[in-house]
């Protein structure tokens, strides 16, 4: 408990439910206390859960291309509620259309997220991450 | 009747009595007497006694003696949590769902000003939640901390974060002050665990608050006062909906008029009933409570009156009900002066909000799929029967319209009020008498569930 905790969920008008239950539960076998908010939740949402779990990242997915509009300002808002320090992740299909990933990295990195993922990564991957970034293991 | 049980309602204004005969089930006597708490209050209780004596004939021989209460304000409460759609949404939900007032919540960490004002509310007892298990503990402690070094008297529930337990215990052990610790009120975010919060409010208010209350001198006469009104009335509720009494019906709705406020008491689970809708925000409890502070039909007239749209009152010409209005409020208690369709009107709109309130919303987000729908609070359209009860209700000649209010309306579609639910009245006015029976008398409460509600008509 405590430096595990992690809220994930599907943020915005997406309601694409597979991918954040497979995270749900890559991330528990990892050892993680998953907090899953679910899909069509907003940043409010992300955060409130967070406070009140004392969640120390928030891993926000997005798979219908308009993550770009929905994830402005989580950041600020993080910070304007108090946990302005938490790690945030983001991962999916981001953006509209087919766009060069360095770029739209480069974007997220800059709206305050601390890792970014393309379409195709494998939940592993954010896992040791994660663990590093929270100096677990 | 000979030997019977005898069930005891300490109101604000009236202490009411109903006698139910043991030998013949079925068959029961009611009468009241004013509340005199000030004084003793076994002296409305005689009052009433006699009026019952007199019904009877004599006065049976009482094989118990329970009784419910909400005079003296009934039991007032403060609930403090964190974030305020969560853990304190969650422990509103136990501090009401235990016959609570709720006096002012609170949430995040208080300040000294707000120490101040709660302390000044004289509350009977403080809820203090916050964090899930195993989450935020810095703020639940910073409150707990303020708490205990306060001049606050009354006893503190505490119901958050398990790993704060320890902590706050030893905080106030240290300052000396009265305190109880049961299980986190929302453990997790999705899990509502109101009941042990529930249960341990009900022995603070059975040790404690009845004293207070000068309820203490009463109870040599009866055998015990087992909680607070309101939650007797939610026991009545949970009762008839799962043993499907009246009607075969088991999700149900109760309106309950007041002359202060309006309560809404729902029994139901209330999930999406589509699958295009996706359920948002707290956990929702089987027996909801909500309590409507601004709608009531004696001293919360005024506010009842500017939150009803002026569609309700316009029948009614303006001169017309400042001169009603002026009359019931000039005597709360006389309103034979006071025409049958103007108090149905007034009950019907109190009615339309107090469900409204209490029923939860669709909101409509567009997706590139299409369509979606969020759902926050309660689906109550498949709702199968409206109970009213309360003074306004039980004494209509009306009460299927006034239950009218609480349906479905194609104007407001996306509030989630019961569509074709049938209606039945609290005839006898005998539900909390009811909830205090079902747990030591099922079959008995049972069989005055029967004879005393029927369907009416106004419903389908």
């Amino acid at each position: 408990m405590g430096n595990k905790t992690i809220v994930t969920g599907v943020i915005g008008a997406d309601v694409h439910a597979v991918g954040n239950r497979i995270l749900d539960y890559a991330f528990s076998q990892a050892g993680f206390d998953v907090v899953n908010i679910g899909v069509l939740a907003s940043q409010e949402e992300f955060i409130q859960a967070a406070i009140e779990t004392g969640a120390k990242a928030i891993l926000v997915s997005s798979l219908y291309g308009h993550g770009e509009m929905d994830c402005r300002g989580l950041r600020e808002k993080c910070e304007e509620s108090g946990i302005g320090e938490i790690i945030l992740y983001a991962g999916g299909n981001l953006v509209v259309g087919k766009q060069e990933w360095e770029p739209v990295k480069e974007k997220f990195l800059e709206m305050g997220f601390n890792r970014v993922y393309p379409p195709g990564t494998l939940p592993e991957e954010a896992i040791t991450h994660l663990k590093a970034d929270l100096n677990i293991e | 009747m000979e030997k019977g049980i005898l069930l005891i309602d300490f109101g604000s204004t009236f202490t009411k009595v109903t006698a139910v005969d043991l030998e013949n089930p079925g068959v029961f006597y009611t009468a009241k007497g004013p509340t005199t708490v000030d004084e003793d209050i076994n002296i409305g209780l005689e009052i009433a006694l006699e009026n019952l004596a007199r019904q009877i004939g004599h006065l049976p021989y009482f094989e118990e003696k329970l009784a419910c209460s909400s005079a003296a304000g009934g039991l007032k409460m403060i609930a403090i949590g964190l974030v305020p759609e969560l853990t304190l949404e969650a422990a509103k939900m136990a501090a009401l769902g235990a016959g609570a007032k709720l006096q002012k919540v609170y949430s995040y960490t208080l300040t000294k000003r707000e120490i101040a004002e709660l302390i000044s509310l004289k509350p009977d007892i403080v809820l203090l939640a916050g964090g899930t298990d195993g989450g935020n503990k810095e703020v639940i402690l910073h409150n707990g901390e303020l708490l205990a070094q306060s001049e606050l008297t009354c006893p503190i529930v505490i119901a958050g974060n398990k790993n704060t337990q320890d902590e706050l215990e030893e905080l106030f052990i240290n300052c000396n002050k009265e305190h109880y610790v049961t299980d986190n009120v929302l453990p997790t975010l999705n899990k509502l665990n109101v009941d042990p919060a529930r249960e341990k409010i009900r022995d603070v208010f059975l040790k404690n608050i009845i004293e207070a209350k000068g309820l203490k001198k009463a109870e040599d006469t009866i055998d015990g006062i087992i909680m607070p009104t309101p939650q007797a009335v939610l026991k009545a509720g949970e009762f008839i909906a799962k043993n499907k009494i009246i009607d075969n019906c088991e999700r149900i709705l109760i309106v309950d008029i007041g002359g202060a406020t309006t309560d809404v008491h729902s029994f139901s689970k209330g999930e999406p009933q589509n699958n295009g809708v996706v359920f948002r925000g707290l956990p929702q409890p089987f027996a909801k409570r909500t309590v409507e502070g601004d709608l009531g039909m004696r001293y919360s007239l005024n506010p009842l009156i500017e939150a009803l749209d002026s569609e309700s009152l316009l029948k009614h010409e303006t001169q017309e009900v400042e001169k009603m209005v002026g009359e019931i409020l000039s005597d709360i208690w006389s309103t034979s002066s006071i025409r049958d369709d103007f108090e149905e009107d007034l009950a019907k709109g109190a009615v339309d909000l107090a469900v409204k309130r209490h029923s939860g919303y669709l909101e409509i987000t567009y997706t590139p799929h299409g369509i979606n729908y969020l759902q926050y609070g309660k689906d109550l359209t498949d709702i199968q029967l409206v109970i009213g009860t309360g003074g306004p209700i039980v004494n209509s000649k009306n009460p299927g319209g006034i239950l009218s209010g609480s349906l479905f309306k194609e104007s407001d579609n996306l509030t989630l009020r019961p569509k074709i639910p049938k209606f039945s009245v609290d005839k006898g006015y005998i539900l909390s008498a009811i909830g205090l029976m079902v747990e030591k008398y099922p079959m008995l409460a049972k069989r005055l569930v029967e004879v005393n509600f029927s369907i009416i008509k106004g419903g389908n």
